[in-house]
């Protein structure tokens, strides 16, 4: 009995072809909207993700802040030995680097770029995920004595050198000719928008002496291992910096830990929020949809009224011509969300492109949109249905 | 079911429509028995209430007061389904208008009532074709009633109420909307389903000559039964 009535419905919608596309177009292009648009904001928080992580994973960043209260001087800068101490006494660290950051211009024969320049040892790459992709690292005498050797990002290699290799080529910055030992692998822009290629990376000791002229530390990144507990590592780094910096309990920290896993979360979760929105526009626009199905069907059942008297009159029983009408509802409203979600397919991967974020097929939003179109036959087409199958047989008959 | 009780019995069928003032009495108390097998014309002017009464004859309304039995069964006591379920498995129905489903063949179309009674696709196939083949529309099985005349599409339709093998055949004004020449194909038609068949047939009409294939005349006026007679003459 389902089976002939579902193929008694579908013969229904075959017979009017024209007018049932258009029936579900409102169905889909509701579940094409609510499925791009979680797809693409699916796909723009994994990129916000994937730039953070590019950043460095576990990444810990201690930096010297302001210190209030009454005579609030500047708080003081971190030495080396704060950096070491945290190397020694700190458990569950990968890696830990001080950062000393100054800001100068590159000169190449006749180019000139005026880039960041960071002091740092090769602990840096590592914990900010950085790759050689060609060239070097660092040697220990380099770093021991200071040499002015540099690696240099992607960004400012194509200022620079265009297509040439860096590395062994001579660059001037400020007073100095420093050799290129290595190119660092492209990684694009940083969550918040920044070129992180766009650098200098020197020894420590080489910026200190030459471009800062003091032995003060900006920053020191800490990469926490893979099983320790970042949370517990922040915990222990702000102690023992307040110890080293001999800071009494009332006083409250002058500098600060920051977190990427917090960034990354603050950041995701904006992008989560505005997909929930889009989505949640976009449904209404699927509940517009069944409001149109309803429509139809209501003038389907009336211009169908001498068919109706027909079925009844040969014997179709109320539930009967219900059921056939709302299966029809339903045939129509679930065929609108198979094409909707064929349509968000080739609209996601376009999109997408066009936003260069990542296309994520989400298999759990599809079959949500499309057992909620169903639903929707179900609920939109019961109405009409119901008063086609309270139709008097005479009555239907007669009609016109 | 025993062997002699009428098929059909309506005592004292009255049927009033609407109430107080404005109430119109559409049946003023119908007695009328009708047996297995017979062929009943049922004439009348217009408002004599014959249609009325063909309507609670076939189930499709209920009298104001009084009894019909059908088959031993009292239908105006019937729930809607259960009406609806009497005209399915017994009682089969051609209209003046043909009444066949647009834009849907033959065949769909004689199948409709196998398939509101779970008839197997198969088996379903075959009856419609059969059907189709006795009112002589054999090859016409892929045509939709656009592509047919008034008279095939009125056959079709006496297929559609033929292929559940009723006991009875209420046909309402059949040969209405043909031309002289088609009526006379049609009522040989259902003159052979009454004879062959043995299916019990009650007609309206407004024409002699079409009720003067049937073998007992009623006539209807202002509501009530004015003459029932039997006529003697059998057709070849």
């Amino acid at each position: 009995m389902l089976w002939s009535t579902l193929m008694l419905a579908l013969r229904a919608i075959r017979r009017n072809l024209m007018r049932s596309f258009l029936t579900i177009l409102g169905v889909v292009i509701g579940v094409a909207a609510v499925i791009t648009m979680v797809t693409l904001g699916n796909g723009a928080t994994k990129s916000v993700s994937d730039q953070i992580s590019s950043m460095g994973s576990n990444l810990l960043m201690a930096r010297p802040g302001q210190r209030f209260g009454p005579g609030g001087a500047a708080a003081p800068r971190f030495k080396l030995a704060d950096v070491e101490a945290v190397r020694a006494q700190i458990s569950g660290v990968a890696a830990v680097a001080p950062v000393v950051g100054s800001a100068a211009t590159a000169v190449y024969q006749a180019n000139n770029w005026s880039t960041s320049i960071t002091g740092t040892t090769n602990e840096y790459f590592m914990a900010g995920n950085w790759e050689i992709a060609n060239g070097r690292e660092f040697s220990e005498a380099e770093e021991r004595s200071g040499k002015a050797v540099c690696v240099i990002g992607d960004s400012v290699r194509d200022k620079l050198f265009g297509q040439q290799n860096p590395v062994g080529a001579e660059i001037r910055i400020k007073q100095f000719s420093c050799e290129v030992i290595g190119l660092l692998k492209a990684k694009g822009q940083s969550a918040m928008g920044s070129d992180q290629d766009d650098t200098v990376i020197m020894p420590l000791r080489t910026v200190q002496r030459r471009l800062a002229g003091n032995l003060d530390i900006n920053m020191i990144m800490v990469s926490v291992a893979a099983s320790a507990s970042i949370d517990a590592v922040k915990q222990q780094i702000e102690l023992l910096l307040r110890e080293r910096r001999h800071l009494s309990d009332l006083e409250e920290d002058d500098f600060r830990v920051l977190d990427t896993r917090q960034i990354a979360d603050a950041l995701t979760g904006t992008t989560r929020i505005l997909t929930l929105l889009l989505g949640a526009v976009a449904a209404v626009s699927l509940l517009v949809g069944g409001i149109g199905i309803m429509n139809i069907m209501l003038v389907s059942v009336t211009e169908r009224t001498r068919e109706i008297g027909i079925r009844l009159a040969i014997g179709a029983l109320e539930r009967e011509v219900l059921l056939q009408f709302l299966i029809e509802a339903v045939a129509l409203s679930s065929l609108g969300g198979l094409i909707g979600i064929v349509l968000a397919a080739g609209a996601s991967i376009f999109l997408a492109g066009l936003m260069s974020v990542p296309y994520i097929f989400d298999p759990a939003i599809n079959l949500l949109s499309f057992v909620f179109s169903a639903a929707i036959g179900v609920i939109f087409g019961y109405f009409p249905a119901r008063r086609a199958a309270r139709l008097d047989p005479i009555e239907a008959l007669r009609h016109e | 079911m025993s062997g002699n009780a009428p098929l059909i019995r309506l005592a004292d069928i009255t049927k009033t429509y609407g109430a107080g003032q404005a109430a119109f009495k559409a049946l003023r108390g119908i007695d009328l028995e009708v047996a297995r097998g017979e062929f009943v014309a049922v004439m009348g002017p217009s408002g004599s209430g014959k249609s009325t009464a063909m309507n609670i004859l076939g189930c499709l309304d209920i009298p104001t007061s009084g009894h019909y039995t059908f088959q031993g069964v009292h239908v105006e006591k019937l729930s809607r389904d259960q009406r609806a379920l009497l005209r399915r498995n017994f009682i089969g129905f051609v209209f003046q208008g043909f009444n066949l489903l647009a834009r849907t063949t033959a065949l769909e179309n004689v199948e409709l009532p196998l398939i509101y009674r779970g008839t197997p696709t198969a088996v379903r196939h075959a009856a419609a074709r059969a059907a189709l083949k006795q009112v002589g529309l054999e090859g016409w099985e892929d045509h939709t009633p656009g592509e047919l005349s008034g008279g095939q599409q009125q056959r079709v339709a006496i297929a559609r109420a033929i292929v559940t093998n009723p006991i009875v055949l209420l046909a309402d004004e059949p040969t209405g909307n043909l031309d002289s020449h088609t009526s006379l194909e049609v009522m040989e038609l259902i003159s052979h389903l009454n004879r062959d068949n043995g299916i019990t047939v009650l007609m309206v009409t407004h024409e002699p000559e079409m009720a003067a294939y049937a073998r007992r005349i009623i006539h209807f006026a202002d509501g009530q039964v004015d003459n029932d007679a039997w006529q003697q003459q059998e057709r070849a």
